[in-house]
């Protein structure tokens, strides 16, 4: 029989205010296998943790019910306090009385009632426990990088730095990301490239660096410490080790009317290519789907031309295998598609712009070699207008519902610099809210008005109407003056909603790392655990947590990385010992359990057993404890009711639900 | 194959050609439009009141005479389209409006939004298909540079209508393309003519048409088509292009114009 | 004070939309085509009907000069739809006696030769109970 402990907490109000606490400690004693209970203003203070111990000490106590807040607050606070007591830590359960009761009910009576059929509840399992140990896993100290934008190659720089061997996948030719399609940085103006390159060369060189480019992550198995994962290394079709770099086969190839993806589609490419110029590695790859070679056999220029002979039109896609202890994921964003937003003629005409296109458009090596310019007629424009929140803040089904956070500040700086370089040029940007929380922004911001003369409009942009003459007629509002303004404009500029990278949603499911409904990954914690997934040894960076500048994902890369170096310092870790047991009497070895298994970690054996006497051999199932994961998906799958789960027995469960039903 | 038909009240007076075109256009195009009898007016516009439930019923009769034949219902009259098709969508999608449409008409089986609307273009497009319409056109009008007019009720809202892009539709594009003539398109082919405001408020509703009209000029169109009367009147009141039904240059691109002006008389 | 309460409430009902989704964006006033004839503008629409100043919106011209075109509402992006505020304010005039903006005996000097029968129905509809 146990013996236990049930200490209610008041939570200062957070519980107190809403749930009897006092009754619900009262009533708790009346349960079997009780023989203490009690009641403190704050349990997860020292005082109140000292208490428990006290109480496991002087009552003999052998299992203690918390009745607190959520377990993923202080579960591992009152198991550690426990142990200290001389208790094993898995005789702790908590009863989440405040999420799940006090915050969430306003009538008294009747959240007490439920707190206190929470403890009973609680208490019913208890009474099943027994102790458990964890077992060790080793840790593989290597990390892989999945994204070679600005947030990977932070991350992957500063573990490298702390002296681990760290892989990158990337699965456009080169590293760089969108920060490498940009122009100027706010709120600096620093040319993106200038900050940008000297980061790309530094992990490329780096000697615990390896760069997967053109690879992607085709399968990842395993747990936190010991990932394996598959990498598909896309057939490049060109001798790595051999070629120059030289780009003479670029300037040759025939095919040039790819669009290139690099200048957003605004100008095209050859079939064999570098996405840009200081693409890191500074080797190209053929686009099979351009290539003349590929598409009719015909052609081979390049492979003529090339005097490295480095063009391999065999090369096949090649798997590379390796293991991991830690998963950081910086997969980034792209701009939503613009499809529905008709109203401002984003296909209707070529002069209506997204912001990042206008990047190119401003950027020497873009479609236009820098001259702002209509792409339409190459004409100078006399007149830009920017449209704010297109498809941001939206609660419809075309857009997203989040603010993308960047669009006020880049949106400042393209009219500012607009401005500053084409004096002639008026620049009216129509927004919402001007949104500039950051260091140096607002400051920024008041500049492109009150030095550049920017014409800020408070209202939105309802129609852009195509004339005949190639202009657009923008009909706005302007809400301070209540008066709408139709004016014609030579360009248009759309701040396109930015989303997560659309392939992270496969990534999030191999990892199994959770993702919203928006695709954005979700933190382990909001507040305290903001670059952490809540799936142990997957690490969040940049804007697939959620829509950042660059300030900001440098910072989130690095803090990715000192959690994933936390994690690779160590030679071992401690396992959850939560796992699956197999009863060898009832299992029938149909192998039910190891098809559902997510991890592997089941295994089937021939072995004697000792039925009642009668001695035979059979097949039956092994778990292996460090592999499993503690999923329950083989208890439930298990046809003959031989599979367990340690820590959450059928009957501890069985037990709960006959408490909270009677 | 059979089509359940609503022709709406301007369909059987001043906007008798509109749906005359169109039946010697099915006729040619191998369907027939079966006139539901006893139609009563959909009454112009949808009532937005959740809380109206009589003015809809003259929809949900038509709907339920379509449902008892087993026929999709095909409208002409952009309006009568409109109201149909949303009140169809709150049978379908408003549990207590549907509850107390079928509690007044007595159905015996609750009508819960089964029948399918289409506007005649929807038919040309989805069922007929462009490309076969094209094949069937004996007097391709080449040459022609001809604006779509969608004004608003075929388009919005969007979610409801299903008819098309709201902000860039192509539907009466392709149809101007599969008779053999030039589409021109122009920003304001879908904004408001001013519909009911030219009642009482004929100076606003013609400055309304204009910008369409000179839009339309503007890019080259030598003429309009609509499919709604309402639109038809309030543009042909500013007059500085000609306007004509959509069914009209149909029956003329499948050579059955004057059989259907015959029908009219 | 009640009765202003109530009227709000009503214009809910009616509408069936939500003005509190409003996030003063104004798309809605620059895509309507009646913006200039409106006295009280559609992106006001929600802030007037939340400040309970349901007496100005009913006596506003704005509840005759809307087209019930929905641009506002295709383009909202907070699915507020302004048509259908502005309709509930208008419902809440012509569903009181004597309160139609069109009269029966205005209607003969209105007509003209091409005039279809679905304009009379469609006006009706809008302006009379």
């Amino acid at each position: 029989m146990q013996r236990i402990g049930v200490f209610v907490c008041h939570c200062g109000s957070n519980i107190a205010a809403t749930v009897d606490v006092k009754k619900v400690a009262e009533m708790a004693l009346k349960e079997p296998g009780v023989v203490h209970a009690d009641d403190y203003p704050y349990m997860c203070s020292e005082a109140g943790q000292a208490l428990i111990a006290e109480a496991i000490r002087e009552k003999k106590l052998t299992g203690i019910v918390v009745c607190s807040c959520s377990p993923r607050m202080h579960e591992a606070t009152f198991r550690k306090a426990a142990e200290r007591a001389g208790i094993n830590p898995y005789m702790v359960e908590i009863a989440n009385i405040r999420e799940h009761c006090s915050w969430i009910h306003k009538d008294m009576e009747v959240a007490t009632e439920k707190a206190v059929i929470l403890a009973r509840a609680a208490i019913a399992k208890v009474n099943l426990n027994a102790p458990l140990q964890p077992g060790e896993s080793l840790v593989t100290k290597r990390a892989l990088v999945i994204g070679g934008g600005i947030a990977g190659i932070q991350t992957a720089l500063d573990i490298a730095e702390a002296g681990y061997e760290v892989d990158i996948v990337e699965k456009t030719p080169s590293i760089g990301g969108r920060m490498s399609q940009l122009d100027k940085t706010f709120p600096t103006l620093d040319c993106s490239a200038c900050i940008l390159t000297p980061k790309m060369v530094e992990a490329a060189a780096h000697e615990k660096i390896t760069i997967h480019t053109y690879s992607e992550v085709e399968k990842v198995s395993g747990f936190v410490g010991d990932f394996t994962v598959d990498i598909r290394k896309k057939a490049r079709s060109i001798d790595m080790t051999k070629c120059t770099g030289c780009g003479l086969c670029q300037e040759k190839c025939p095919s040039k009317k790819a669009l290139s993806e690099f200048n957003r589609g605004l100008s095209t490419r050859s079939a064999i290519y570098t996405p840009f110029a200081q693409a890191i590695p500074n080797v190209p790859v053929i686009d099979r789907e351009s290539c003349i070679k590929f598409k009719t056999g015909k052609c081979g220029l390049c492979e003529k031309i090339c005097q490295a002979g480095a063009i391999d039109y065999s090369q096949q896609d090649e798997i590379v295998t390796q293991k991991y202890g830690a998963i950081v994921v910086a997969t980034g964003f792209d701009t939503i598609k613009l499809d529905r937003y008709d109203e401002f003629a984003y296909n209707q005409s070529k002069d209506v712009i997204t912001s990042l296109e206008l990047e190119r458009i401003m950027n020497a090596a873009g479609p236009t070699k820098g001259h702002l310019e209509r792409l339409s007629d190459g004409k100078h424009p006399k007149h830009i207008v920017f449209v704010q929140c297109v498809g941001s803040r939206c609660s419809d089904d075309r857009g997203k519902s989040y603010c993308s956070k960047i669009c006020c500040m880049y949106t400042a700086k393209h009219a500012m610099l607009i401005r500053d370089k084409y004096p002639d040029v008026d620049v009216t940007v129509f927004y919402i809210d001007v949104r500039t929380p950051g260091k140096n922004f607002d400051e920024f911001y008041r500049r492109a008005v009150e030095e550049y003369g920017v014409n800020y409009v408070k209202g939105q942009v309802g129609k852009v109407a195509p004339q005949p003459d190639g202009q657009l007629l923008v009909q706005a509002v302007d809400m301070l003056d209540n008066k709408q303004i139709k004016t014609y404009a030579d360009m248009v500029v759309l701040a396109t909603a930015i989303e997560p990278e659309p392939s992270v949603r496969k990534i999030a499911t191999m990892v199994t790392a959770s993702i919203d409904t928006n695709n954005f990954l979700t933190e382990g914690h909001a507040k305290l655990r903001p670059v952490e997934s809540p799936t142990a040894g997957i690490f969040l960076s940049g804007v697939c947590q959620g829509p950042k500048d660059i300030p900001e994902t440098v910072a989130q890369a690095g803090a990715a990385a000192v959690k994933a170096i936390g994690l690779l310092a160590k030679d071992k870790l401690m396992t959850n010992p939560c796992t699956a047991k197999s009863d060898e009497l009832l299992c029938n070895g149909c192998s039910a359990c190891a098809n559902v298994c997510p991890y592997g970690a089941i295994t089937y054996e021939d072995k004697e057993i000792n039925d009642h006497g009668i001695r035979e051999t059979r097949r039956v199932a092994v778990v292996n404890n460090a592999l499993c994961q503690g999923c329950g998906a083989c208890t439930v799958t298990c046809p003959s009711g031989a599979m367990d789960l340690q820590g959450f027995s059928n009957r501890q469960i069985i037990a709960e639900v006959d408490a909270i039903c009677r | 194959m059979k089509y359940s038909y609503y022709p709406g009240c301007t369909l059987r007076t001043k906007a008798r050609d509109l749906d005359a075109y169109a039946k010697a256009s099915a006729k040619a195009l191998g369907f027939t439009l079966e006139e539901i009898e006893d139609w009563q007016c959909c009454g112009g516009v949808y009532p937005l009141g959740t809380d109206e439930i009589a003015t809809k019923l003259s929809s949900v009769r038509a709907l339920c005479a379509a449902r008892e034949k087993e026929q999709d219902l095909v409208t002409l009259c952009s309006a009568c389209h409109h109201v149909i098709k949303r009140v169809n969508h709150d049978m379908k999608h408003n549990a207590d409006m549907c509850k107390r449409a079928n509690n007044y008409m007595e159905n015996e089986v609750p009508y819960t939004g089964e029948t399918t609307v289409l506007h005649f273009l929807e038919v040309l497009r989805d069922r007929v298909g462009f490309d076969v319409l094209k094949e069937k056109v004996t007097n391709p009008l080449t040459g022609k540079k001809i604006g779509a007019y969608y004004g608003c009720l075929l388009l919005r809202p969007g979610k409801v209508l299903g008819f098309d892009d709201p902000e860039n539709p192509t539907i009466i594009e392709d149809f101007i393309r599969a008779i053999g003539a030039e589409p021109v398109v122009y920003p304001y082919r879908n904004e408001c003519c001013g519909g009911y405001i030219s009642l009482k408020e004929k100076e606003q509703a013609k400055s309304m048409c204009d910008t369409v009209l000179e839009s339309a000029a503007g890019f080259g169109a030598e003429m309009l088509i609509t499919a709604c009367p309402l639109c038809m009147y309030n543009l042909n009141k500013s007059g500085t292009l000609p306007v004509h039904y959509f069914t009209e240059l149909l029956a003329e691109a499948l050579g059955v114009k004057e059989e259907a002006e015959k029908a009219c008389e | 004070m009640n009765n202003m309460k109530n009227q709000v409430q009503l214009i809910k009902e009616i509408s069936g939309s939500n003005p509190y989704k409003c996030m003063k964006c104004g798309k809605c006033s620059a895509a309507c085509p009646s913006f200039n004839e409106m006295d009280i503008k559609p992106h006001q629409f929600a802030s007037y009907i939340m400040n309970g100043e349901i007496e100005a919106l009913a006596t506003s011209k704005s509840l005759w000069k809307c087209l019930s075109c929905f641009a506002c509402l295709e383009r909202c992006p907070r699915d507020v739809e302004p048509a259908k505020l502005i309709d509930a304010a208008r419902q809440l005039v012509v569903r009181q006696k004597g309160q139609d903006y069109l009269k029966a005996d205005e209607i003969p000097a209105l007509l003209d030769e091409e005039l279809p029968q679905q304009l009379l129905v469609s006006a009706f509809r809008r302006y009379r109970r």
